[in-house]
C-alpha cells in the first residue's frame, strides 16, 4: 500500500503544480485583482473581460472586509492592481490607508460623484440599496415604516432580525452616525437590542430565514431576494423600500480603485473603464440585480428607479472613518 | 478511579520505575527539530503579541467591557457542554465498533467518522433548513417543525462535527490496549461495563484528555454554526471586529484572550492526566468481542443510528434535496474538478507535514518533560486555537515582506495548514507513545542502537498508527478550512471547501450541494484507508 499510495500524491502533486501555474500573461500584459465580489456573480463578466481585452486577469475572491485588511497588512508589497470591493467602508479602509492612486477623470465622470470617492481613489460600479425582507404572508407592506426609527416600536419586538456582525449593517450603522449623529445611532441601536432583535450571521441568512418563515421581516440589502427566486423559484419573502431619506434609505456602490503600487496601472485602467461600460452595467442590471451607475443602463423592471429610493445626502467616503465607531456603538448596545 | 487502585491495576511492564514525567535530557536532534517544528507556529503568535503592545486604549476598554466578559463566559459554558457530550459520543462510538459483535462493524465505523468532513457551517444549514416552519421538513411531511437554533441546538450541531475527533483518537488507543486484563477482570466476576469502566476507561484518559482538548478548543473557535445557530459567543465579537473596525488591534487583542484560554485549559488538561501510566500490549492481539443480547443490540443500533442519522444522513439528505432543486429548476450542476485537486493536494501536503511535525512534538511531550517540551506543546495548541483570520493576516503581513515568491503559494500555504492543526497530528501520536513503554526503546539501545535508530526500528512502527490517525485528521480538518485558504492560496487554487463558501454565500444552496457532497466522497475514501482497514487487520 505504502508505494502505491507515493506514487498517488506525487502524481497529486504534479497535477496540482500544473494546474497552479498558468499565469501566461496575455499579449496587452496581465492584472491581478482581489475580488470582494463573489466568484459566482463576477467570473462570466471577467471571462467576457479578458476575451475582449486580451488582458489576462488573476482574481482573488475574498470578503471585502477581509481583502482590506489584506491590502492594509501587505501595505506596498501588494501583489494586487486592483481592489473591486462590495461596499465603500473596505474601499475607505485602503484609500485611507494610503494605498490606493488617484483615478483619472475619464473614469469619474462615468459614475454620478455621490456615488465615489471624493478624491477620485475608487469610483462606484454598481449599487446595492439597503430593504425591509419581509414575510408577505404575515405582514401587509401598507403598514411597513418608511424609516429604520420606527422598527424601535415595541410592536416589532422580536420580529425585526438584523446581521449586527455583518460588513453592510455596520455600514449601514456608520451612515447613520453620519446622518443623525452618534447619540441617536446609539439609542437606535439600543432600541432594536431592546426589541430582542433575533440576530444573524449576514443578509443572505436573513432572507432566507424569512422566506422560511422563521422571522417576520430583516434588514438586509435588495438584492439577495432575487438569487433567491433564482433558485427556488417564487419566494414569500418581499422587499419593501424605506423611502423616508435616512440611513435606512442607504443605496451603497460596490465600487473599484486601482493601488499606488501596481506596475500595471493602464492595464488596471482598463479593467474599470470595463466594469463602467454598457456591457458591464447591462450585467449588473439583468444578473446580479443591481442598480448601474453608469453608461445610462437602467436598472431590472423588477426594481423600483433609482431616483426614487431617495438614498440620504452624504460623503459616503467619510463612511470608512465612522466604521470603527460604528463597531463600538454596536458593541455597546449589547448587539455584538 | 483512585491511582492507587489504579497503580494496582497497571501492566507488570510498568513496574520496573518508568514514570511518565521521565525528565531525561533531550538529545540535541530531537530540540533542533523542535525548534524548527515550532517556528512557523511562533511568527503568527508573536505578530499578535506585538500589535498588542502598541494597542490603543479603545482595544483594552473592549476587552474589558461588561458585555465581552459575559460572552467569554458563555463561551466557556458551551465549550464545556460540547465537550461533555462530543467526549460521551466519541467514547462511546469507539468502544462499540471496537468491542462488541455488531453487525457491519466496518461500515459503522467509517460513517461514525465521517462527520467530521462536514464543515460545522454545512451542518448548521443543514439542521436550520431542514427545520422551521417552511422549513425541508414541512414541506415534505405538510407539518412545520420548530426552528432549531439558539444555545442547545448549536451545542447538538457542534458535538456531532466534533465527537469524531473523540472516536478516531480513542480507537487508535483502544485497539492497542492489552485485553487481558479486561478479560481477567470478568473472570473475577465484574461485568462488562463495569470491567470496562474500571480496566479500559483509565488506560484511555490521555486520549480522551487530548482529543476533549481539541474538541474544546475547536468550540471556542467556531464561529460558522454558533453565527448560524444565534449563539453569542467570543468569537462573534471577534468577526466582527475584523468586519467592522480599519484598526486591527481590537481584533488581535481579543484573538490573544481566546488564546490564553486555550492554553488554561491546556494546562488544566495535562493537571487531569493523573500520574499514573499504562502500557499497551507489546503484541496485540484482537480483544473478544462482547455478543450483545437482544435488548443491548436494539439500544446499541439505536445509539448508531440517531448519531450517524443526524451526523450525518442529516446533512446528505439536505444537501441531496438541495441538488436535486436545483437540477429541477434547470441550474447547471458546475463541476470543477480543480477544486476536487486542490482540496486533495491541499490537504495530503498538509496531513504528512504534520505527521513528521509531530513526532519531535509528542516525543518531547512525552519522554522529556520539561520547560522546553512544555513551551512547544503551548505553542502548538495556541496557534490552534486562534482565528484562522487571525494567524492568515499575520502570515499575510510576514510573509508578503519577507519570504517573496512563496508568498502565497502552494507551499507556504501547506505550511500554514500544517502549522494550523498540528496539535491533532501531535495529540493523536502523543496518546499512541503514552501506550509505548520506555523500556523497549532503550533495550534496543543496551543492545548497540542510537539513539535515533532505537526511535525508528522501535518506538516509530510503534506509534505509527496513532501518527497515521493524527495526520487523517490534519488531512480531514484541512479539506474543511476556508479563511486562511481565501488569504493564502496561490491565485486561481481553488478548493471544495472554498466552492462550498462562494456559492451558499450568495445564497445559491443549490450550486453548494455539489461541492459538498463531493467533499464527503473525497474524504471518505482516504479516511477508510488510512483509520479504519488497518485496524481491522489486527
Amino acid at each position: 500500500m505504502p508505494r502505491r499510495f507515493i506514487a498517488l500524491i506525487s502524481i497529486l502533486f504534479v497535477i496540482a503544480a500544473a494546474c497552479g501555474g498558468t499565469d501566461d500573461a496575455g499579449d496587452s500584459g496581465s492584472i491581478t485583482v482581489y475580488s470582494g465580489r463573489s466568484e459566482e456573480l463576477v467570473a462570466p463578466l471577467i471571462e467576457q473581460f479578458e476575451e475582449e481585452t486580451g488582458i489576462a486577469v488573476e482574481v482573488r475572491y475574498a470578503e471585502s472586509a477581509e481583502l482590506a485588511a489584506t491590502i492594509l497588512e501587505e501595505g506596498a508589497n501588494s501583489p494586487a492592481d486592483v481592489f473591486f470591493a462590495q461596499d465603500p467602508a473596505s474601499l475607505g479602509a485602503v484609500a485611507l490607508g494610503g494605498y490606493f492612486r488617484s483615478l483619472d477623470d475619464a473614469l469619474l465622470d462615468k459614475v454620478d460623484a455621490g456615488f465615489s470617492d471624493v478624491e477620485g481613489r475608487w469610483v462606484g460600479i454598481s449599487g446595492r440599496a439597503r430593504v425591509v425582507v419581509y414575510d408577505s404572508e404575515k405582514i401587509d407592506p401598507a403598514t411597513l415604516p418608511t424609516t429604520e426609527d420606527d422598527f424601535t416600536d415595541p410592536a416589532w419586538a422580536g420580529r425585526l432580525a438584523v446581521a449586527p456582525t455583518n460588513g453592510s449593517f455596520l455600514a449601514f450603522v456608520a451612515a447613520k452616525i453620519l446622518i443623525d449623529g452618534e447619540e441617536a445611532t446609539l439609542d437606535w441601536l439600543e432600541g432594536i437590542r431592546g426589541n430582542n432583535a433575533p440576530t444573524y450571521p449576514s443578509n443572505s441568512v436573513i432572507v432566507a430565514a424569512v422566506d422560511a418563515g422563521e422571522v417576520d421581516a430583516g434588514l438586509a440589502n435588495h438584492y439577495y431576494l432575487f438569487r433567491r427566486r433564482d433558485e427556488v423559484g417564487d419566494t414569500i419573502a418581499a422587499n419593501h423600500f424605506m423611502t423616508g431619506g435616512g440611513a435606512g434609505s442607504l443605496v451603497m456602490p460596490a465600487g473599484a480603485g486601482i493601488l499606488a503600487s501596481s506596475e500595471n496601472a493602464t492595464a488596471a485602467a482598463v479593467f474599470i473603464e470595463y466594469l463602467l461600460g454598457e456591457e458591464a452595467q447591462t450585467f449588473f442590471a439583468d444578473e446580479t440585480f443591481e442598480y448601474p451607475l453608469a453608461s445610462e443602463v437602467t436598472a431590472n423592471d423588477e426594481l423600483p428607479p433609482l431616483a426614487d429610493l431617495n438614498p440620504p445626502q452624504l460623503l459616503l467616503s467619510d463612511l470608512a472613518g465612522a466604521l470603527d465607531q460604528a463597531t463600538d456603538l454596536v458593541a455597546a448596545a449589547g448587539l455584538l | 478511579m483512585t491511582s492507587s487502585t489504579a497503580d494496582q491495576l497497571a501492566p507488570p511492564a510498568s513496574a520496573g520505575g518508568a514514570r511518565r514525567d521521565n525528565t531525561g535530557a533531550a538529545p540535541t536532534w530531537l530540540v533542533v527539530a523542535g525548534i524548527l517544528v515550532v517556528l512557523p507556529a511562533l511568527i503568527p503568535v508573536l505578530a499578535l503579541l506585538l500589535r498588542v503592545v502598541g494597542a490603543s486604549d479603545a482595544a483594552w476598554a473592549t476587552l474589558a467591557s461588561a458585555r465581552t466578559v459575559q460572552l467569554l463566559l458563555r463561551s466557556i459554558f458551551f465549550a464545556f457542554v460540547v465537550t461533555t457530550a462530543a467526549t460521551s459520543l466519541g467514547v462511546t462510538a469507539a468502544w462499540i465498533t471496537t468491542r462488541t459483535d455488531i453487525r457491519y462493524s466496518r461500515t459503522w465505523s467509517t460513517l461514525l467518522a465521517l462527520p467530521l468532513v462536514i464543515p460545522s457551517y454545512v451542518l448548521a444549514l443543514s439542521f436550520t433548513s431542514f427545520a422551521g416552519p417552511r422549513g425541508l421538513f414541512a414541506d415534505m411531511v405538510g407539518i412545520g417543525l420548530p426552528s432549531i437554533t439558539g444555545f442547545w441546538g448549536a451545542a447538538v450541531v457542534l458535538a456531532l462535527a466534533t465527537y469524531p475527533y473523540v472516536y478516531l483518537v480513542v480507537r487508535a488507543t483502544i485497539v492497542r490496549i492489552d485485553p487481558s486484563l479486561e478479560e481477567a477482570a470478568r473472570g473475577l466476576g465484574s461485568g462488562a461495563t463495569e470491567a470496562f469502566r474500571r480496566i479500559t476507561l483509565p488506560q484511555l484518559r490521555p486520549s480522551i484528555a487530548a482529543s476533549a482538548l481539541l474538541v474544546a478548543l475547536y468550540t471556542l473557535s467556531d464561529f460558522g454554526a454558533v453565527s448560524l445557530m444565534r449563539v453569542d459567543v467570543f468569537t462573534r465579537v471577534i468577526y466582527a471586529q475584523y468586519q467592522g473596525r480599519i484598526d486591527r488591534t481590537p481584533a488581535a487583542v481579543l484573538s490573544l484572550m481566546l488564546m490564553l484560554i486555550a492554553v488554561t485549559i491546556l494546562w488544566g488538561e495535562s493537571r487531569s492526566r493523573g500520574r499514573s501510566v499504562y502500557f499497551a500490549a507489546q503484541t496485540p492481539r484482537p480483544p473478544t468481542r462482547l455478543s450483545l443480547t437482544t435488548r443491548q443490540r436494539v439500544t446499541t443500533y439505536f445509539f448508531l443510528s440517531i448519531t450517524v442519522g443526524l451526523g450525518l444522513a442529516l446533512p446528505v439528505m439536505v444537501l441531496g434535496a438541495w441538488l436535486l432543486r436545483g437540477l429541477v429548476t434547470g441550474g447547471v450542476i458546475d463541476m470543477r474538478w480543480g477544486a476536487v485537486l486542490g482540496s486533495l493536494s491541499g490537504s495530503v501536503a498538509a496531513g504528512l507535514l504534520a505527521m513528521v511535525a509531530a513526532v519531535p512534538v509528542a516525543v518531547l511531550a512525552v519522554r522529556h518533560h520539561g520547560r522546553f517540551s512544555r513551551v512547544l506543546r503551548t505553542t502548538v495548541y495556541a496557534i490552534f486555537s486562534l482565528p484562522h483570520i487571525a494567524v492568515a493576516l499575520a502570515v499575510v503581513f510576514f510573509a508578503s515582506r519577507y519570504l517573496g515568491g512563496l508568498y502565497q503559494s502552494f507551499l507556504l500555504l501547506a505550511l500554514v495548514y500544517s502549522t494550523l492543526f498540528l496539535a491533532q497530528a501531535s495529540g493523536a501520536t502523543e496518546a499512541a507513545l503514552t501506550q509505548i513503554n520506555p523500556n523497549l526503546e532503550e533495550a534496543a539501545r543496551g543492545l548497540g542502537d542510537n539513539r535515533l535508530n532505537a526511535f525508528r526500528r522501535i518506538t516509530l512502527p510503534l506509534i505509527l498508527r496513532g501518527l497515521m490517525a493524527g495526520g487523517a485528521l490534519v488531512f480531514l480538518t484541512t479539506m474543511k478550512e476556508l479563511p486562511a485558504t481565501l488569504l493564502l492560496r496561490p491565485t486561481g487554487f481553488d478548493t471544495l471547501a472554498v466552492r462550498i463558501w462562494s456559492t451558499a454565500n450568495e445564497l445559491f444552496y443549490a450550486r453548494a450541494a455539489a461541492p459538498a457532497l463531493l467533499l464527503l466522497i473525497v474524504s471518505a475514501v482516504p479516511m477508510y484507508y488510512l483509520i479504519i482497514r488497518p485496524r481491522h487487520q489486527t
